[in-house]
């Protein structure tokens, strides 16, 4: 009866529940990875207004002033510092270094990111 | 008089060609008896065509691996108090990642195969192993006395590793340990299961592993540390050492 591992059960990647934090620091890895790309392709739509001359780039400028692309560039800050300092994490535990404190290296992932986070909201929507 | 609790236990049912199902059996039990001891009870006193596996009751022969409110736990040596509380429901499931036969029983040859692959230790020199006593502490003849590996076999490790859920060819955690308890040195022959595509590389770092591990394998440190050795071992290779 069918239990197998399967390519289709991919989703189960992201379940949190009953799981640890090394879990939840490789679901989030995931998470902050797959936004990151559509960001990039998003990044790269953008630049290609600039084939389309000065007046549609400004226009598209304009929309980025909006709270809401706002916030959307503070998820991606988050995302890029997460996601480094979660990489390192990867790297170093990968080689044997700091395995036991793999838990606490997650935690201060978070935390920086989260603090990141907080100063550039700060410096967008105050500035 | 030991303390009573009234426990509901919500268990996965599946037979051949069955859709699964859950039944609900409710018991009196005493919070300081087992996991084991509750399904035990259900099987002895409310339904003998329920199905699972057990055998020693002291977590020796890993046989008697669930999952028990969702998370991978050896059921003998998992009191109930420590996974639920009087009144409460408590859902015992079959592993994850393993064929089930019936019940809450899996087909665990894929990993048995797979540690034998390995050439997985079922015993091992005390001189070898990792417990309390530094190296530095034995004697070269005390090898002669040997010790039972600490990886039961009983797959928990796979049933919780994400990456073992999608990947089939994966070697997974446990026989991945078993490499490293041997050594990349003494065991050369091992370097190309160690360092394939489905070997070493393919773990994700998720510590699934370790955390459900009932045995102090460790099996993400030992991954960890066999990439440390996959790399010495072909860097040496490089360098003709």
């Amino acid at each position: 009866m069918n239990n197998q591992p399967s390519s289709r059960k991919l989703l189960t990647w992201f379940n949190p529940l009953g799981r640890n934090p090394g879990a939840w620091a490789f679901i989030l890895n995931r998470l902050t990875g797959l936004g990151l790309t559509f960001y990039l392709f998003l990044h790269l739509i953008v630049l290609g207004r600039l084939a389309q001359g000065p007046q549609a780039y400004e226009e598209f400028l304009e929309l980025t002033k909006s709270p809401l692309v706002k916030l959307g560039e503070l998820l991606v800050i988050g995302a890029v510092i997460y996601h480094a300092l979660n990489g390192l994490r990867v790297v170093l535990t990968s080689f044997g270094l700091g395995i036991r404190q793999q838990t606490q290296m997650f935690y201060l992932s978070v935390l920086l990111a989260l603090v990141g986070t907080l100063v550039f909201a700060i410096r967008m929507f105050a500035g | 008089m030991p303390e009573q609790w009234t426990l509901t236990l919500r268990l996965y049912r599946q037979k051949a060609n069955e859709a699964p199902r859950y039944d609900t059996f409710t018991l009196q039990v005493n919070p300081d008896e087992y996991v084991l001891d509750a399904v035990e009870r259900v099987w002895a006193f409310h339904d003998r065509s329920l199905c699972f596996r057990h055998a020693c009751h002291h977590s020796t022969c890993g046989a008697c691996g669930m999952r028990v409110n969702g998370v991978e736990k050896l059921t003998c040596i998992t009191p109930l108090r420590a996974v639920t509380q009087n009144g409460a429901v408590l859902t015992i499931e079959p592993l994850r990642n393993f064929p089930i036969v019936s019940d809450l029983v899996v087909d665990m040859g894929d990993l048995y195969r797979k540690m034998e692959r390995v050439n997985a230790r079922a015993v091992l020199p005390v001189t070898e192993a990792e417990i309390e006593h530094p190296a530095s502490t034995w004697n070269p003849e005390d090898a002669q006395y040997l010790r039972l590996s600490d990886c039961l076999e009983c797959g928990l490790c796979i049933s919780a590793c994400p990456v073992a859920a999608t990947t089939a060819a994966y070697l997974g955690p446990a026989p991945l340990a078993a490499i490293q308890d041997q050594g990349m040195r003494r065991h050369p022959e091992l370097l190309p299961l160690a360092d394939s595509e489905d070997g070493v590389w393919r773990c994700h770092s998720a510590f699934e592993c370790t955390a459900v591990c009932p045995s102090f394998v460790d099996p993400a440190r030992r991954i960890m540390d066999l990439r440390r050795q996959v790399v010495g071992a072909k860097l040496r290779q490089v360098f003709g050492k």
